[in-house]
C-alpha cells in the first residue's frame, strides 16, 4: 500500500505536484494518468524518497521510505529514465543492486530469466535496445520480490509483443495480491490494464475512481441520425419521448435510445434516413475533457502560475 | 541495511566498469615512466649543476616528478567513480536501493579510496626504486633519513588527490564540469600560484602544493615554508575533508537527479 497525504512539490514559483492525497491499494492495478508534465514522475520520485517533498507526506506500508530496511524487498520501481551505466553488464547492474539489499545473487539469474535477458546478461548495457533497457529496468524492479511495484510509463518505446508482455505481467502481479502502480499518459493503455484510476493534471488530483465507474460516467453512448426530413424527424422523435441534440453538421444525436428503436420509429412514419449509427464517446475524449476542466479552473481562480491556453493541452494529448 | 552490503555493492560497481582499469593503469604508467625519464635526465645534468643546486639536489623528490602528470589520471578516476552515477542516471536506482545517503556516499568513497590507496602505494614504491635506478651514483636509499616517509607519503598524496576529486564531483555531479575545474587547477593554476612571488604565500596552502611537501627529503636552503612534511599533508587532508563535507551536505539536501 502506498499512501500520499497532501504531497506537494514546488520548484521555485512552479508547483509541480499540488496537494495530492490518495492511496494505492494491493491486489489491483492502479493507473496513474495525466498529460506529459502533469507531475507523475515527480510524484513517483517522491514516493521513492529521491525528491524531497515541499510539503505533505508519503508512506510505504505505513513507513517512510528511508526507514525501510532493504527497501527493494518492499517496493520495486521502474523509473522513466534508463538509469544504467552503459559500460556495465546487465548481470553486474542487477548484482550491485541486489548486494546492497542483501538479495542473493541467485535471484539475479531468476529475474534475468523472467524478463528474457539471460542470453545478453553479460553484455554491456550500451548495446541494448530501448525494449531491452525497459526489460532490464523491470528486472531491477522485480529483484527484491517486492509486494509493491511501481512502473513509470512502462510501455514507452516497446514493440507490440513487449507491450503485451508488460500488460500481462502487471495483471499477474496484481493477481498475486501485490500493489501495482503504473503511470501513463495514454487513456487507451490504462483502459486495458488498470482496475483503478488516479488522474492528475498540472499536479492536481482530478479523479480517484475505479476504472468501471470512470467508463460508466464518462463514456456517453448515443445514436447519430441524419435525415433529409430533419424537422419531421425531430417531431417524431419528440413524439416517441426521445430527446435529440444538434450535432452541428446537420445530424442529430439521440441519447437514451437504441439504433433499432429509432430505425423502427422512423420506418413507421415513413421517414428517409441517410445515417443511423450508434456512437460511443471515447475514454480519451472524456479524459481530455477532464484535464481541460482543470485548466479552466486554474485560469478562473487565477491561483498560481497562469495556465497555458486550452488548445495547448489538447495538442499535447494528440501528440502523446 | 548494513554498511557491509553497501560496500559489497559498491565494489561490484567499481570493478564492473572499464574506466576504473584505464584511469588507474594510466596513473601508474604515467607516474613511473615520467619519473624514470626525469630521473635519467637529472643524472646527466648533475655535473653541470652549481654547488648550491647540488646541495639542494633531492633524488627522492626527483623520482616522484611523474606524479604531476600521473595525478591527473587519479583525478579522472575519482571524478568518474562519483559522477558516473549522475551522468548515467544510475543515481536514482542507487538511492532507491540505499536511501541512507550518508551510507551510500561513504561506502562508495571507502571502496574507491581503498583501491586508490593500494594502487598509489604500489606506484609510489615502484617509481621510487625505478627512479633511483635511473639516478645511478646520485641515488638515495630507502633507509636514508626521511626517504621511507617520503615514499609512503607519495602514496598517501595520490590517494588524497583521488579522494579530493570524489568530494568535488559529489558537489558538482557533472563529470565534465568537475574535470574542467580540477584538471586545469592542479596542472596549471596551482603551479602558477605556488611559483609566482606575489601569490606564493597563499599558493603553498593549496592542497597539492601543501601535500607534495611530504615527498621532499632535502630542504632547499632558501625554503621558508611554515609547515613540515606531515603538516603539509595535514593541510591537504583538511581540503579533502572540506570537499567531502560539501559533497555529503549537498547529496543529503538535493533531489536525486
Amino acid at each position: 500500500m502506498i499512501e500520499l497525504e497532501g504531497l506537494t512539490k514546488r520548484y521555485g514559483e512552479k508547483v509541480a505536484v499540488n496537494n495530492l492525497t490518495f492511496t494505492v491499494r494491493p491486489g489491483i492495478v492502479t493507473g496513474f494518468l495525466g498529460p506529459n508534465g502533469a507531475g507523475k514522475s515527480t510524484t513517483m520520485r517522491m514516493i521513492l524518497g529521491l525528491d524531497h517533498p515541499t510539503a505533505g507526506d508519503v508512506r510505504i506500508d505505513g513507513t517512510h521510505y528511508h526507514r525501510l530496511k532493504n527497501p527493494l524487498t518492499y517496493i520495486g520501481a521502474l523509473l522513466e529514465a534508463k538509469g544504467v551505466h552503459p559500460g556495465r553488464s546487465a548481470y553486474n547492474h542487477l548484482l550491485c543492486l541486489a548486494q546492497s539489499n542483501g538479495i542473493p545473487p541467485r535471484r539475479v539469474h531468476e529475474v534475468l530469466d523472467a524478463v528474457g535477458l539471460t542470453a545478453v546478461a553479460r553484455k554491456k548495457a550500451k548495446g541494448f535496445s530501448l525494449g531491452m533497457g525497459q526489460r532490464l529496468g523491470i528486472a531491477a524492479a522485480l529483484l527484491g520480490d517486492p509486494r509493491i511495484l511501481m512502473f513509470d510509463e512502462p510501455v514507452n518505446g516497446l514493440d507490440p509483443e513487449g507491450i503485451h508482455w508488460i500488460r500481462t505481467l502487471m495483471k499477474s502481479l496484481a493477481a498475486q495480491g501485490r500493489t501495482v502502480f503504473v503511470s501513463s499518459h495514454l487513456m487507451s493503455e490504462m483502459a486495458l490494464t488498470a482496475d483503478h484510476l488516479v488522474v492528475i493534471g498540472q499536479g492536481r488530483l482530478l479523479a480517484d475512481t475505479s476504472m468501471a465507474d470512470f467508463i460508466e460516467r464518462n463514456s456517453r453512448s448515443y445514436v447519430r441520425v441524419r435525415s433529409p426530413q430533419r424537422e419531421r424527424l425531430l417531431d417524431v422523435l419528440h413524439g416517441g419521448g426521445m430527446t435529440a441534440a444538434e450535432s452541428g453538421d446537420g445530424a442529430l444525436e439521440v441519447d437514451g435510445s437504441t439504433a433499432e428503436a429509432i430505425g423502427e420509429l422512423a420506418a413507421r412514419h415513413q421517414l428517409t434516413l441517410h445515417e443511423l449509427s450508434p456512437q460511443q464517446a471515447s475514454l480519451e475524449e472524456a479524459f481530455m475533457q477532464l484535464t481541460a476542466e482543470s485548466v479552466e479552473y486554474h485560469a478562473h481562480t487565477g491561483a498560481g502560475t497562469p495556465a497555458p491556453p486550452q488548445q495547448q493541452w489538447g495538442a499535447s494529448w494528440t501528440k502523446g | 541495511m548494513t554498511a557491509t552490503q553497501v560496500v559489497r555493492s559498491e565494489w561490484t560497481k567499481i570493478r564492473s566498469v572499464a574506466s576504473t582499469v584505464w584511469t588507474l593503469s594510466l596513473a601508474v604508467v604515467v607516474t613511473i615512466a615520467l619519473g624514470m625519464l626525469i630521473s635519467a635526465l637529472s643524472r646527466n645534468e648533475f655535473d653541470s649543476l652549481s654547488a648550491q643546486d647540488r646541495a639542494a639536489f633531492d633524488p627522492t623528490f626527483i623520482s616522484f616528478a611523474g606524479m604531476s602528470l600521473g595525478q591527473l589520471a587519479m583525478i579522472v578516476f575519482g571524478v568518474l567513480v562519483v559522477s558516473n552515477e549522475y551522468s548515467t542516471g544510475m543515481i536514482r536506482a542507487s538511492l532507491a536501493a540505499v536511501p541512507q545517503r550518508g551510507t551510500f556516499l561513504f561506502s562508495k568513497l571507502a571502496v574507491a579510496t581503498a583501491l586508490a590507496l593500494v594502487v598509489s602505494m604500489a606506484t609510489s614504491f615502484a617509481t621510487f626504486f625505478l627512479g633511483q635506478a635511473m639516478l645511478g651514483e646520485h641515488k638515495a636509499s630507502i633507509g636514508d633519513d626521511g626517504v621511507l616517509r617520503a615514499v609512503i607519503g607519495g602514496g598517501l598524496y595520490m590517494t588524497l588527490i583521488a579522494l579530493f576529486s570524489m568530494g568535488v564531483a559529489a558537489m558538482l555531479r557533472s563529470p565534465m564540469l568537475s574535470l574542467g575545474i580540477l584538471m586545469p587547477f592542479f596542472f596549471l593554476i596551482s603551479n602558477i600560484l605556488g611559483n609566482v612571488d606575489a601569490t606564493k604565500k597563499v599558493g603553498r596552502f593549496l592542497p597539492d602544493q601543501a601535500g607534495s611537501k611530504i615527498m621532499q627529503v632535502v630542504q632547499p636552503p632558501d625554503d621558508d615554508t611554515p609547515y613540515g612534511p606531515w603538516g603539509g599533508l595535514g593541510i591537504m587532508a583538511l581540503w579533502v575533508a572540506a570537499a567531502l563535507v560539501g559533497g555529503y551536505v549537498l547529496l543529503k539536501r538535493r533531489d536525486a537527479q
